[in-house]
């Protein structure tokens, strides 16, 4: 297994740290004038999430994570597992709830993911930007009502609940942005 | 970063014009007190022996195919400054550059430029006074709080860093900062401790004195009111960041060639290089070297602390990766 030592250290590195594959999100060269130099890193631990900070000494060593991001398209759940597949290779994942969280509600067939993979096995899926889902259920739309404010919930296709605005009709397809969840347009 | 795109300084214009006024501010300070400017020697045949800070070399030829004979960039101008002390210069300051290899990092670049000044017949503490004038010119600031290196620890971490047992130390380390390697001297803990717990919360202007005396570098060692062997030295902290280090400067031949072979020797354990040692400052100091306090303070980050800038690129033009 590769190795990085603490003066290779940098954003976005994938490392090993007790067992869980981590990335680098922010380093820090500390040295005080007469002392000995350290590293301070802050770590995301990319199974949870959380945020972890270590501090290392110069040519101290961590092992590195088989980590990488692959673009993916999502194809179907089966209930149990969310299934991807690489549009070049046609070579397919698997995906558990643990690894989807809450991005399940935002996987429509078809569209590309990123998924991340650990020694190949998936751990997160990040959804598009924008994704485009019909309205399943909301109350009648107010006629007219284009320009003043005021919102309702509209349930989506995927089960996602969002907020929109009066006029939007059942059956229509909107445009979400899955950062914050929030309406963009009609599609 | 492409070389179409980096040769642009990192530093903006206007913190240039910034730097440009404070050197000429630094150097009328010293020109109204009567402190002589000098520039010594950039390479030197000897190193400086700090374990921890790590000399660059460059060689020397005689003509171009000869063998060379290598040389070492100044870490800092004290062994020379010492020298021209010795030999009656009176007070003296510099305004330069120094070099340390392996340092980089949002405060450091691996040349930086150092102000560094000597004051023959000055005790620590008056040489803190001038500190503070100087330091309260340039930051918006009332004045420099004094603390204990001792009270400091208890102050922040509630232990007296003169009698807490290493083990203690090592455990605080393990599980506040994520440490996990191994270490046998006392003062890496400290260190640790004290560059990561103590230091970011250290925003107003203070300067910590009486360090452990395995701390003294090339400053005096006292007996302080408990008992306790502490350094005279100090260091100045603001705004989280470490500015300057003085001494009340050891003047002791003997003591003096003791240290230089200390440092060797635990160059040696930790398998770091071993350089030539600047005997020329023992023999200065064996000769006629006058009491006196000096202190170096890195001119770069009195210049990020008046800007309210927290990268060393933004007030130097082109740091290492663009130079």
């Amino acid at each position: 297994m590769a190795t990085y030592s603490s003066n290779q250290f940098k954003n976005g590195l994938k490392v090993m740290i007790d067992g869980d594959p981590c990335a680098m999100v922010d380093v820090d060269f500390v040295k005080p004038g007469k002392g000995q130099a350290f590293t301070r890193v802050r770590l995301r631990n990319l199974l949870t999430g959380r945020i972890w900070e270590r501090t290392f000494k110069s040519n101290e060593s961590v092992e590195s994570a088989d980590v990488m991001d692959r673009d993916m398209e999502y194809l179907y759940n089966d209930g149990e597992m969310w299934h991807f597949m690489d549009p070049s290779s046609f070579e397919q994942v698997a995906a558990d709830a643990n690894a989807v969280g809450d991005t399940h509600k935002w996987l429509k067939e078809q569209d590309k993911c990123m998924v991340t993979l650990w020694n190949d096995n998936p751990i997160a899926v990040m959804p598009p930007n924008f994704v485009e889902l019909e309205v399943v259920e909301t109350d009648p739309g107010l006629k007219g009502d284009t320009a003043q404010g005021g919102s309702k919930p509209a349930t989506l296709s995927t089960g996602a609940v969002v907020r929109v605005p009066l006029f939007i009709e059942r059956g229509e397809v909107l445009k979400i942005d899955t950062r914050n969840g929030e309406y963009v347009s009609r599609a | 970063m492409t070389i179409e795109n980096d040769w642009h300084p990192s530093a903006p214009i206007a913190n240039l014009q910034a730097r440009a006024r404070l050197l000429a501010q630094v150097r009328q300070f010293f020109a109204e007190r009567k402190v002589m400017e000098v520039d010594t020697q950039l390479l030197s045949q000897a190193a400086v022996s700090d374990p921890f800070i790590e000399s660059f070399e460059a060689i020397y030829r005689p003509s171009p195919e000869q063998q060379g004979v290598a040389l070492y960039l100044q870490t800092s101008p004290e062994y020379a400054m010492k020298r021209l002390l010795a030999a009656g210069s009176g007070p003296i300051y510099q305004l330069g550059k120094v070099f340390r290899n392996g340092e980089r990092g949002r405060r450091h670049n691996p040349e930086f430029t150092m102000l560094e000044w000597y004051r023959p017949g000055y005790s620590a503490n008056q040489l803190m006074d001038e500190v503070e004038q100087l330091v309260l010119q340039t930051l918006q600031a009332d004045q420099i709080e004094r603390i204990s290196y001792r009270d400091l620890f208890v102050k922040y971490l509630a232990l007296d860093p003169h009698v807490v047992p290493t083990d203690i130390l090592r455990a605080l380390c393990r599980s506040r900062l994520g440490v996990e390697f191994e270490d046998d001297s006392r003062d890496t803990w400290l260190e640790l401790l004290m560059s990561h717990l103590i230091e970011p919360q250290l925003q107003q202007p203070v300067f910590v004195h009486s360090f452990p005396s395995t701390q003294a570098a090339l400053a005096q060692v006292v007996t302080d009111e408990r008992g306790v062997e502490v350094a005279t030295r100090f260091e100045l902290y603001m705004g989280g960041v470490e500015l300057a280090n003085g001494y009340q400067e050891l003047t002791d031949a003997d003591e003096q060639a003791r240290r230089l072979q200390v440092d060797q020797a635990r160059r040696q354990a930790l398998g770091l290089p071993q350089r030539p040692l600047e005997q020329r400052l023992v023999a200065a100091l064996k000769a006629t070297m006058p009491e006196c306090s000096g202190v170096a303070l890195g001119f770069d980050r009195l210049l990020m602390l008046a800007l309210g800038v927290d990268s060393i690129d933004q007030v130097i033009a082109f740091p290492f990766e663009r130079a």
